[in-house]
């Protein structure tokens, strides 16, 4: 048991934890959520701009009926009630990157709301309630230049790029999740895996953490035993990896704990998780509470979804990943705990993509959870971030299969294809690393290592088998260990017994 | 002054159509009257000399090479300042937009261009359309030509200065809670309201989004049916904006100058009346014209709206809200004024300061005011409330047009008064807009038409009708307008520099 695991249990044994978790997911629509510019990742900075997205004085909003319907498809998928008629709601306050200072967004009329998710944590079941879902445009990004941390602290000027502004997102926001205990941080990990999962399967968002297309806000709390009042809170904002999630969870707990002990007060303030210190961070303390001042947006109509459409988008939603999860287990014939290692792993997609890729589940089960999760725990990454994809992984499984690589030369292959070398046939062929089995080199290579040990070649002619290890190492170390042991060894016993 | 520029825009587009003067001519006329007579009135804050009459030589071109245009072709056209033009600087009054050029032309604007109108260009207008004056505009007060020693209405005062004063015989206002109808009244000129959502909203700079609404400013009911019709309809671009098809204003109008109202039942509000604070002369005027409908045969009714006395609190807390929110946009990061910007200050202190410098005194108080409206604790008991009193007033309204097809009253309480005479007292000032802002309030169309004369200036008299029923409106301002002759907005005294 590791150290903050041992303060975590210490921790819960004075406070209970409450966590509450609102993930935004940017929807993969083609266009904004309000005009018709383009929403492609990575452009130039302001060059997916208009007088919409940039709030030019007189400029008006339309709503994207897609991203409408991708809202209910994520509601209905959390199954959660879709509103009869809903509003949008202007969010006021001011920032550089929120050209009009207000973000419209909805209040207190969501277009989903009340709903819940099965997460799994180490094969239990864990029940979140689902407060509600509701639809809002993001804002631009603002690079800060000039100081060492690239945070505004320090810099001298401040760039903005609106391409971002715009962009539509659904926010999906959790009830109180209490009584997690020592699980708080799993849980809070589960339930953001389980929401990306979703809204993959949707296939309403690409759902890239690492590209800012789902985000988690974490809210962290904690409470004496017994009490029914929760304490306050902090939020920790932007949290952009699984990991990060569950780090964000512990370290609050712990920090928190550290501040209640020792007499003092938590503050209601966002916080920033740093990921080098995997600590957070708290922003400049504010003596106010924002108010951001909602009122229903006078620029759009309210939003009455059909229930025809609705009904018709249900019955049209695709295969969920925890219904898909059980298909597969049996389907891949694994039981409850291989499927819980291959989840822990955060390996079941790529799994699956290997298997789809035209993989045995059996290899592609051994590669991920075997060699690759070595590496990428040696290497502080995710699973998915490695430079492996499925696709390779099937390639060098079908390469082993077909006799053209050991398993030993697959790894040394595969541990090329991860420096970035290239796909593993590529890998095999640059490192020349392919099996012999040229017969006629092969034999060559076998009568000279019968002829270098005649002891040893007399007593398997006399039935000692297992002394054929010493001329099979001869070969190898001749063919530089790209001959296939195992036919090299029934070369041997087979020029032998002939004899 | 060129016979041109007393002609009507009907008159004008017939003539250019005929091929009996150009559309060069007519731009011209009206830019040497500019010339002459808006140094003493100012009801432009940028024209256009230029590109109009490049424009109106494209009009020409098209005529000869036998195009069929519609019926305002080559007939001239002043716009508010709070409508986006992308080859025009647009200001809303406003020092914190100033040199500011839009990088698109708002829908009304690309309709009046599509339909061959030449845009002379921008008038004045208190600062982001919140006033009844022109004071308020950061770039001096537009002056009425009936008096340049008073106020020509507000916000839209230029508009309607322009062309009571000839230099324009068609403009654009844009109506809150009477900025297009009260500047008609005081100015002797028509101002009409559409329905909200008739006209699309894009491009116009935002003060009260549930309640802008643009509209023509004219000398004659029909000239306003006719700009109407060119700028109305559906747009995909404004949500709020009505997918049907435009009223038949024109036909309304050229109905009404028949001068037969026979049928039509014409209510007047009990509580409109029993207001306190209407100028005797404003009342007599407003009542001879109620006679004259009766006497072209309408039926004029008393009818009740109750909550009529809160229209005009609400009012105030609902447009105020939205503006604050709506002027959030103007804090010097992306366009327009930059107070401050000298390296030493942060952000935020750049923004207040650009605030600060850029907005004057009535904007800040409604900042301010809507700010507090829609704040946390005071939401319900404000906007909350105020919006409650929308729904009674738009029930008042919906129940009297039961009984009646439209409804009467005249435009604003007082005629047009001196400048500095109502800045002192906000509330003194939001009193003008008394009659109007229950249209906006129930998004319904209105129209000013002059009805007479109250110490030598100009009393408008209003009709109202339901949401959609614009051309009710029309055709009972038109019948008005045909018992004067000649009409009182051709009576306009000659304005001396």
């Amino acid at each position: 048991m590791s150290v903050a695991t041992t303060d975590l249990a210490d921790v819960l044994s004075r406070y209970e934890v409450v966590l509450g978790l609102e993930v935004h997911v940017e929807l993969g629509t083609r266009t904004k959520m309000f005009c018709s510019c383009p929403t492609t990742f990575g452009a130039e900075p302001n060059t997916q701009i208009c007088p919409v997205c940039l709030g030019m004085p007189g400029a008006l909003p339309v709503v994207n009926a897609v991203g409408v319907e991708s809202a209910i498809k994520i509601g209905l998928a959390l199954g959660c009630d879709i509103a009869q008629w809903c509003r949008f709601a202007r969010k006021n306050y001011f920032y550089p990157d929120m050209p009009k200072n207000f973000q419209t967004s909805q209040y207190d009329e969501p277009i989903c709301f009340d709903g819940a998710i099965d997460v799994d944590v180490d094969g239990k079941p864990v029940t979140v309630a689902i407060e509600r879902a509701h639809m809002e445009e993001d804002t631009g990004k603002s690079l800060h230049v000039g100081g060492a941390t690239g945070r505004i602290h320090g810099a001298t000027h401040s760039l903005l790029d609106f391409n971002r502004a715009g962009i539509p997102l659904v926010e999906i926001v959790t009830k109180p999740i209490v009584g997690a205990g020592a699980d708080a941080p799993a849980i809070a990990r589960a339930y953001v895996a389980a929401i990306r999962d979703i809204v993959r399967a949707l296939g309403v968002s690409d759902a890239r953490m690492d590209q800012g297309s789902i985000r988690a806000d974490v809210n962290v709390s904690l409470m004496p035993i017994g009490a029914t009042e929760f304490g306050t809170r902090t939020e920790t904002k932007n949290v952009n990896s699984l990991r990060s999630v569950e780090r964000t969870v512990r370290f609050e707990m712990l920090r928190q704990a550290e501040v209640l002990d020792g007499g003092g007060v938590i503050h209601q303030e966002t916080r920033h998780f740093n990921e080098a210190t995997g600590e957070t961070m708290g922003g400049r303390v504010k003596e106010t509470a924002t108010d951001y001042r909602y009122f229903p947006e006078p620029d759009l109509v309210p939003l009455a979804p059909e229930r025809e459409w609705v009904e018709k988008l249900r019955a049209e939603l695709p295969e969920l990943p925890a219904a898909k999860r059980a298909r597969l287990r049996s389907e891949w014939g694994l039981s409850e705990l291989d499927m819980q290692a291959i989840d822990n792993a955060g390996a079941f997609d790529l799994i699956e993509a290997t298997v789809s890729a035209g993989a045995s589940p059996e290899s592609a089960r051994k590669w991920w959870l075997g060699e690759l999760s070595r590496y990428a725990n040696e290497h502080d990454a995710e699973l998915a971030e490695l430079t492996a994809t499925p696709a390779h992984v099937a390639e060098l499984q079908s390469l082993v299969d077909g006799g053209r690589l050991t398993d030993k030369l697959a790894r040394t292959v595969l541990s090329g294809v991860l420096a970035g070398e290239g796909t593993p046939a590529e890998v095999m062929a640059a490192r020349n690393l392919e099996v012999v089995n040229d017969t006629g080199a092969l034999t060559a290579a076998v009568d000279e290592a019968i002829a270098a040990n005649p002891d040893v070649a007399a007593k398997v002619r006399d039935g000692k088998v297992a002394a054929a290890g010493v001329l099979v190492g001869a070969v190898m170390k001749a063919t530089r260990g790209q001959a296939d042991a195992k036919s090299v060894r029934e070369l041997i016993i087979a020029r032998l017994t002939a004899e | 002054m060129s016979e041109l520029t007393g002609r009507t825009a009907e008159e004008l587009g017939a003539a250019i159509a005929a091929g009996e003067t150009s559309a060069v001519e007519v731009t011209r006329a009206h830019l040497d009257r500019i010339d002459a007579v808006d140094p003493a009135v100012h009801a432009f804050l940028h024209v256009a000399g230029e590109s109009a009459v490049a424009q109106a030589a494209e009009v020409d071109r098209r005529i000869a090479a036998g195009e069929k245009l519609g019926p305002l072709a080559g007939v001239p056209v002043a716009v508010k300042d709070v409508v986006v033009t992308q080859d025009m600087p647009t200001t809303a009054g406003s020092k914190i937009l100033e040199h500011w050029l839009p990088p698109y032309d708002a829908t009304l604007v690309r309709r009046l261009r599509e339909a061959g109108l030449v845009v002379l260009g921008k008038t004045n207008m208190d600062e982001f359309a919140m006033g009844s004056s022109t004071e308020y505009s950061a770039y001096g007060p537009t002056r009425n030509p009936w008096d340049t020693g008073r106020i020509p209405g507000g916000s839209g005062g230029g508009s309607a200065a322009a062309v009571a004063a000839r230099e324009a015989p068609l403009a654009i206002g844009t109506d809150t809670g009477g900025s297009i109808r009260q500047p008609g009244a005081v100015t002797g000129t028509v101002g009409a309201k559409p329905t909200y959502g008739g006209v699309s909203r894009y491009g116009l700079i935002a003060f009260s989004s549930s309640l802008d609404q643009a509209g023509p400013v004219t000398r004659t009911v029909t000239d306003a049916a006719l700009l109407h019709e060119v700028i109305g309809g559906h747009d995909r671009c404004d949500s709020t904006s009505i997918d049907a098809p435009v009223p038949p204003v024109v036909e309304a109008a050229r109905r009404g100058l028949t001068g037969d109202l026979t049928g039509v039942k014409v209510g007047v509000v009990r509580e409109f009346a029993a207001a306190q604070g209407a100028e005797p002369g404003v009342v007599a005027a407003f009542e001879a014209g109620v006679q004259t409908l009766t006497k072209l045969g309408a039926e004029v009714v008393e009818v009740s709206c109750p909550h009529f006395e809160y229209a005009l609190p609400a009012y105030y807390l609902i447009a105020p809200s939205e503006c604050s929110s709506n002027l959030a946009r103007f804090d010097g990061v992306r366009y327009g004024l930059r107070v401050g910007d000298d390296g030493s200050r942060a952000l935020e202190e750049v923004m207040s300061l650009t605030r600060d410098r850029g907005f004057g005194p009535e904007v800040k108080r409604r900042v301010i005011l809507g700010t507090y409206a829609l704040s946390a604790g005071y939401y319900d008991a404000f906007y909350g409330q105020a919006q409650k009193v929308r729904t009674l007033v738009t029930r008042d309204f919906t129940a009297a047009f039961e009984q009646v097809d439209v409804l009467a009253a005249p435009t604003t309480p007082f005629v047009a008064f001196p400048f500095g005479s109502r800045t002192a007292d906000p509330t003194q000032m939001y009193l003008a807009d008394l009659y109007t802002i229950p249209s906006n309030l129930y998004g319904g169309p209105a129209i000013s038409v002059p009805c007479g004369l109250s110490e030598g200036l100009p009393v408008g008299l209003q009709i109202m009708a339901p949401t959609m029923a614009d051309d009710r409106m029309y055709r009972v301002a038109a019948a008005l307008e045909s018992t004067q002759s000649p009409r009182l907005a051709d009576q306009t005294p000659e304005v001396t520099a």
